[in-house]
């Protein structure tokens, strides 16, 4: 047993109003750069649609992720043979029209533009030739359309739907959309790093966090094909490729990412997971079925008192251990089993996870006539407005069972909570919800509290980096006496 | 007098820069090392351009360093006509492909407006010396056969002289002009290429070839921290 820890996501779907609040802290503090302006390190995407960039969930195009290949698995598109195969020019790679293409507007011309009969206009301006350009598509350009033939319809994910459930998902009574919010999934079996030619990409031991060595990326680009979610971007300017830093520089002094912070709609928890990172290829290799339950076995108790033993043994710190059993992420993902992983399907052991949304139908159309009345006041699951199976080709690798599982669980949280709080239920109704899923009041009521008032603290706990026993193990404290600290490389000695 | 420049002065003078410009590039300036590629911008043509150049210019290069580290070899190779002929015409195949290749990648630079952006003055001039390095090599081929032999006999010993601290530019000064404009820019292409994109050829990624696939850097040892008499002095970051 070789424990790690890491640093888990939880995004809860049901809570996302699509506000795009965390692209934006994301951009501004990190992506606002020349190269870096189409890049967004989060961002929150409408299914069904297309996504970002085009249809980066269809692997036959962009052939990312790991594939199955007896008791291991290799690389679907780079790798050590297809890698050096494909130096000099990367067949599977998106290009900038895949993204689109990032422009300004020459807000100037509408101040400086000789007076004439017309308006002035402020046009717009390619961010990378400075030409005048007709905007084919931008950041969110399927934003909100979710029923569209364009984007919708293009979704690579119907692959796994029957033509009907297909088409009720674009009826007009049924239609629905859904916000995916997305950043680096810091997987605990990298594709990213395991393409990178030059090993600029690594994983950082201490938390989890996957980072690219700007000083040793030499631009071979394969990490921008390796990667399924296409979290890693090629930076044109520079020649470096980058990726979501999960804001490490805050995550070191105690503070959520960005992304994080700033959300509205308060949809992210952020916690430590210890795991077993000889179970690893165990795992990532594992029948596509068992992915999901096998995934949930790497993350071990941080209660159980070996887990602990082996930890300390490993230099875990205990301040690490402490906030492993206060996680939130542990307590969604393991303990009340209501989140799933993003396409599992790619072996890469993504470390973030979603509690999938509960649309209930509430009405549905009979002879014509606009039908709301349900059998139970919550609506049947399997009516659910987002296909069951949609959503397991999203999150369960498309075992439609998992699905129905969490959202049981979730639907019986929403009954305690009816029951509780209005008492208007039938309480065996209640009862064999409960029974159904194993779950007590208590439990519920857990759930409950952590989705809907959660504290700061209890979404985001973020242990103590320890940088002064790092700085003890770079260099002798005392050698940097007299030093100036800030920005300087010498000491300020005086001069010749 | 110039052959003495060009044929002393500029490969000492080139060898020089090279070397210690690539290790204080590598070292201090490791941010700028990159292949720049461009596929990004743009990807059909580059197809062709860049997978024919490369290519060719791989087998090309290490044809030439086998006649240079090996010259008994390649004469004895050779003493047979019909691998003599084998040789030359996949030799001169692969120049026409690098021609081939280069073109394309030229026209591609000048036609395209994003590519074009991301061009630098350096770039136009990796480019020039390129296209005389590869065109003096396909007419010496195809005028001044057959190179593989000659080659051998007389410009890997000047080569070598070179190496071995004792110009001796006796045969080279006597070599037809192709052959003179071919080493010129070959050095001359040394010397540039701490300031330009040639760089990114001393670092292709060998060593991915048998590094393990998953790579876990740690900041510290998490097994020796708090173990006082295990304690060592860590490597000091660049930045402090």
């Amino acid at each position: 047993m070789d424990i790690r820890s890491q640093m888990t996501m939880v995004f809860h779907m049901d809570k996302c109003i699509g506000c795009h609040t965390c692209s934006i802290a994301c951009k501004n503090i990190w992506t606002d750069r020349k190269g870096a302006e189409y890049m967004w390190w989060n961002n929150v995407e409408t299914k069904p649609g297309t996504g970002y960039p085009t249809k980066w969930e269809d692997q036959e195009i962009y052939q990312g992720g790991w594939e199955k290949n007896g008791e291991t698995v290799s690389l679907k598109g780079a790798g050590k043979m297809k890698g050096l195969k494909n130096i000099f020019h990367n067949p599977n790679m998106p290009i900038i029209d895949d993204y689109y293409e990032p422009w300004t507007y020459e807000y100037e011309h509408l101040f400086e533009a000789p007076e004439g009969d017309d308006q002035p206009t402020a046009r717009a301006k390619s961010l990378i030739t400075g030409e005048n350009i007709d905007i084919k598509s931008g950041p969110n350009w399927d934003d909100d359309l979710g029923g569209t033939p364009d984007y919708a319809r293009k979704d690579p994910n119907f692959e796994n739907l029957s033509p009907q459930e297909q088409e009720a998902m674009f009826q007009l009574e049924q239609m629905t959309l859904a916000y995916l919010p997305r950043i680096c999934n810091h997987c605990l079996n990298p594709a990213c790093v395991a393409s990178c030619p030059s090993g600029a990409i690594y994983k950082r031991g201490e938390d989890g966090v996957v980072l690219i060595n700007q000083e040793k990326c030499r631009a071979w680009r394969m990490c921008v094909t390796a990667c399924p979610y296409k979290k890693s971007y090629y930076n044109w300017h520079t020649g470096k490729s980058e990726k979501c830093i999960l804001c490490y520089p805050r995550l070191e002094s105690g503070q959520a990412p960005a992304c994080m912070h700033s959300c509205v709609g308060r949809i992210r928890y952020l916690g430590v997971m210890l795991y077993d990172a000889d179970r690893i290829e165990a795992v990532a290799s594992c029948d596509e079925s068992e992915l999901v339950d096998r995934q949930m076995e790497i993350y071990l108790d941080p209660n159980d008192p070996a887990v602990i033993k082996a930890a300390r043994k490993n230099g875990i710190a205990d301040s690490t251990i402490d906030a492993a059993q206060k996680s939130p992420t542990y307590k969604f993902v393991k303990e009340w089993g209501v989140a799933l992983p993003l396409h599992p399907e790619y072996r890469t052991i993504p470390n973030l996870f979603y509690v999938p949304p509960l649309l209930p139908a509430m009405a549905t159309v009979e002879n014509g006539t606009y039908n709301t009345t349900t059998d139970s006041l919550w609506g049947k699951i399997d009516a659910s407005r987002m296909p069951i199976q949609y959503l397991a080709s999203l999150f369960s690798a498309g075992n439609g069972e998992k699905i129905k599982e969490v959202f049981r669980k979730l639907m019986t949280v929403r009954l305690h909570r009816r029951d509780k709080t209005v008492g208007d239920l039938d309480i065996k109704e209640l009862n064999q919800a409960l029974a159904d899923t194993a779950m007590t009041r208590e439990e519920a009521d857990d759930i409950f509290r952590l989705t809907s008032l959660p504290l700061f603290d209890q979404r985001f706990v973020i242990p103590a980096a320890h940088r002064e026993e790092a700085m003890e193990m770079l260099e002798s404290t005392a050698d940097v006496k007299g030093n100036t600290g800030f920005g300087f490389k010498e000491m300020p000695a005086r001069g010749l | 007098m110039s052959d003495y420049f060009l044929f002393v002065g500029l490969p000492y003078a080139a060898l020089a820069i090279m070397l210690i410009g690539t290790i204080l590039r590598y070292m201090n300036k490791g941010f700028t090392v990159s292949s720049l590629s461009t596929q990004f911008l743009e990807g059909k043509k580059l197809f062709w351009g860049s997978q024919s150049f490369h290519w060719g210019m791989m087998f090309l290069f290490f044809g030439h360093l086998i006649a240079f580290l090996f010259p008994k070899s390649v004469i004895a190779f050779n003493g047979d006509p019909v691998r003599l002929i084998i040789l030359e015409s996949t030799a001169f195949m692969f120049g026409l492909l690098s021609l081939f290749g280069i073109i394309l990648l030229v026209i591609r630079r000048k036609n395209n407006k994003r590519v074009q952006i991301v061009t630098s003055k350096m770039d136009k001039v990796v480019f020039i010396t390129l296209l005389v390095q590869i065109i003096s090599g396909v007419w010496i081929a195809y005028f001044h056969r057959y190179g593989s032999t000659w080659f051998a006999t007389s410009l890997t010993p000047y080569l070598w002289s070179i190496f071995a601290f004792n110009p001796d530019i006796s045969v080279i000064s006597t070599m037809p002009l192709a052959v003179k404009i071919h080493v010129i820019s070959a050095f001359a292409i040394i010397g540039i290429i701490p300031f330009s994109r040639y760089m990114h050829f001393l670092v292709y990624p060998i060593a991915y070839i048998w590094r393990p696939y998953q790579k876990v850097i740690w900041n510290w040892d998490k097994n020796t921290i708090r173990i006082p008499d295990k304690w060592v002095k860590g490597v000091r970051s660049k930045n402090n």
